[in-house]
């Protein structure tokens, strides 16, 4: 009886928190930019943007357009995909047209929670575009989590990509 | 909408028709208009999409309710090595499988699972159909903090590579492993309460207090036999799951499960008793290369499965795998359980499985493997061919 009686008292007194939450979008953006954000802008999924966009994630972009935010030669991304049901929200960051940093912001599935971790993440560091357009490195999953490393992958391929479209659109 | 392109040619429009001071003033006072209502034609686009990104933002309107599943064909056509023993040549909608989960708030959700096994549940005199309905998953789930959770109704212990995960396109091979499937026995599901805990070294812990398996000598004390499927289980004797799990380095996974049954035959047996189950297991991933292991052992009490072999029941495999690309995967198994490994009685089975998997998508995949077995003198002893198909959503 006293097991059972550990197991409520455990749950109950447990503080009870939003789950998967590990920094906001707005946290993260500040910690890339040391607190001076610049102004968002957007890419529009259209055209070719769109069609290279529906290649790399596998289907159509879930909105028209997405933001960025850019300074010198880095770009920051907030971008979403579904994992297996939830959407996981990722912060990334490219520099000079390589992965600078990858960070799992926001986390909603029920299996998989180690891609936030750094030793996972770390993985894309200095990724790039190949000639052909894809991510230079090969990512190494985690067990029982294959299609939330799959979706963070094509995330930081997308993003790749975008910092192409908007370094050239920008002139930077 | 209006850009820099359409404005200069309206320049160079307007600008064939001034031919004097006033038209030029004219001129400039019409761009300035034009450049006005372009900023505000772009402000007012802005607005409404910005509007219309926060009202359908993808991860907020994503719907409360998710439905999911997962399903396999499969084709067997093996030969019985065992004389007089009969072929198995049989096509089979092995598993047909809907989830259903449903987030009450941002904290507690229900998650289940329901499987047709074999395709037909058919209302028989004796119960002889060929398949099964159940509800393998059926559990209300609360997060108590960002790195803990409790869970409470019919869950998947947490033991073994597959228990857990078993959608098709997730592992190799048509048919489950039969070393998971005859030793933990996968898949394996119960009705009580657990506990998961992670922290940010990568280790992870389950606990679980949940119904027990509830074997009898009939069945020579098989563990497999004695899942009662949450199905008015009888809940005399409880038993207790904890699982430690480290996935500290990307692509390692490194586990282990203890499991204490209190009565394995819910005390319907005095000559049997409690049982012990350990499994431990590694998987291992670096680039195109796969390395699976798993061990598992039993250890039940009592005289009534000593007498028979069944107080010790042990499997174990290693699979070594290759993803050729994105669509081709090749593989190779060695299997060996014993229900029965207790006594020096010949009960030991052993298999080598070789094959292949080709996905044309994520979450499909087609298979095709060749297993050869080594049974025991006198039991069916299968070699051959089988192909699947199988997906997940």
């Amino acid at each position: 009886m006293r097991k059972y009686l550990f197991f409520i008292l455990l749950m109950v007194t447990t503080i009870i928190q939003a789950r998967g939450v590990y920094q906001h979008p707005d946290a993260f953006l500040d910690d890339v930019f040391s607190g001076e954000v610049p102004k968002p802008k957007f890419v529009w999924f259209t055209g070719e943007t769109g069609k290279q966009a529906t290649s790399i994630l596998k289907h159509k972009p879930a909105s028209l357009r997405t933001r960025y935010w850019s300074k010198g030669k880095r770009s920051v991304w907030i971008l979403e995909e579904i994992g297996k049901e939830k959407f996981i929200t990722t912060g990334i960051v490219i520099n000079d047209n390589k992965i600078e940093k990858v960070k799992v912001l926001i986390f909603r599935e029920s299996r998989g929670w180690e891609i936030k971790r750094n030793e996972f993440t770390q993985q894309f560091s200095n990724a790039t575009l190949t000639s052909e357009g894809n991510l230079s490195k090969r990512i190494d999953g985690i067990s029982g989590a294959t299609l939330s490393v799959k979706a963070v992958t094509r995330l930081s391929h997308l993003a790749l990509y975008l910092h192409s479209i908007v370094v050239k659109s920008d002139g930077n | 909408m209006i850009n820099r392109t359409t404005i200069i040619a309206l320049c160079l429009g307007l600008t064939g028709y001034a031919h004097s001071s006033e038209d030029v003033e004219h001129l400039h006072k019409d761009i300035e208009q034009v450049k006005k209502q372009y900023i505000e034609v772009k402000q007012q686009l802005d607005a409404a999409m910005s509007a219309m990104e926060k009202s359908n933002n993808p991860s907020s309107s994503h719907s409360k309710t998710h439905i999911g599943g997962y399903g396999e064909l499969h084709y067997n056509n093996l030969d019985n090595k065992n004389p007089g023993g009969s072929d198995t040549k049989e096509i089979d909608f092995h598993r047909f499988v809907l989830m259903f989960s449903h987030e009450f708030s941002d904290t507690i959700r229900f998650v289940s699972e329901l499987e047709l096994e074999h395709a037909l549940v058919e209302d028989t005199s004796d119960g002889s159909g060929p398949g099964e309905l159940e509800l393998e998953q059926a559990y209300i789930e609360f997060d108590l903090s960002e790195t803990a959770s409790g869970k409470a109704g019919v869950f998947l212990v947490p033991v073994g590579i597959l228990n857990e995960t078993h959608e098709p396109p997730t592992f190799y091979g048509v048919e489950r492993n039969n070393v998971e499937k005859n030793i933990i026995p996968s898949t394996w599901w119960e009705a009580g309460a657990a506990y998961s805990t992670r922290f940010d070294s990568g280790i992870s812990l389950d606990v679980a207090a949940h119904s027990g398996l509830n074997t009898s000598s009939t069945s020579n004390y098989a563990v497999r036999s004695g899942r009662q499927k949450s199905a008015k289980a009888a809940a005399d004797d409880l038993a207790y799951t904890a699982r430690i799990k480290w996935s500290g380095v990307p692509g390692l996974e490194l586990a282990a499960t203890l499991q204490h049954q209190s009565d394995i035959t819910q005390s319907t047996d005095a000559t049997a008793g409690s049982a012990n189950l350990i499994e431990a297991h590694a998987v291992w991933q670096k680039g195109p290369f796969n390395l699976r292991a798993l061990y598992a052992t039993w250890d039940l009490d009592g005289s009534g499965p000593a007498s028979v072999g069944a107080d010790e029941q042990t499997g174990w495999y290693v699979e070594p795998s290759f993803r050729i690309n994105e669509q081709w995967g090749v593989f190779a198994r060695y299997n060996e359980w014993d229900n029965r490994a207790g006594d020096a009685t010949d009960s030991e089975y052993s298999q080598v499985d070789v094959g292949l998997n080709y996905w044309p998508h994520a979450d499909v995949v087609l298979k095709i493997d060749y297993q050869d077995q080594d049974a025991p003198t006198g039991s069916s002893e299968y070699d051959g061919i089988n192909i699947g198909v199988g997906y997940q959503f």
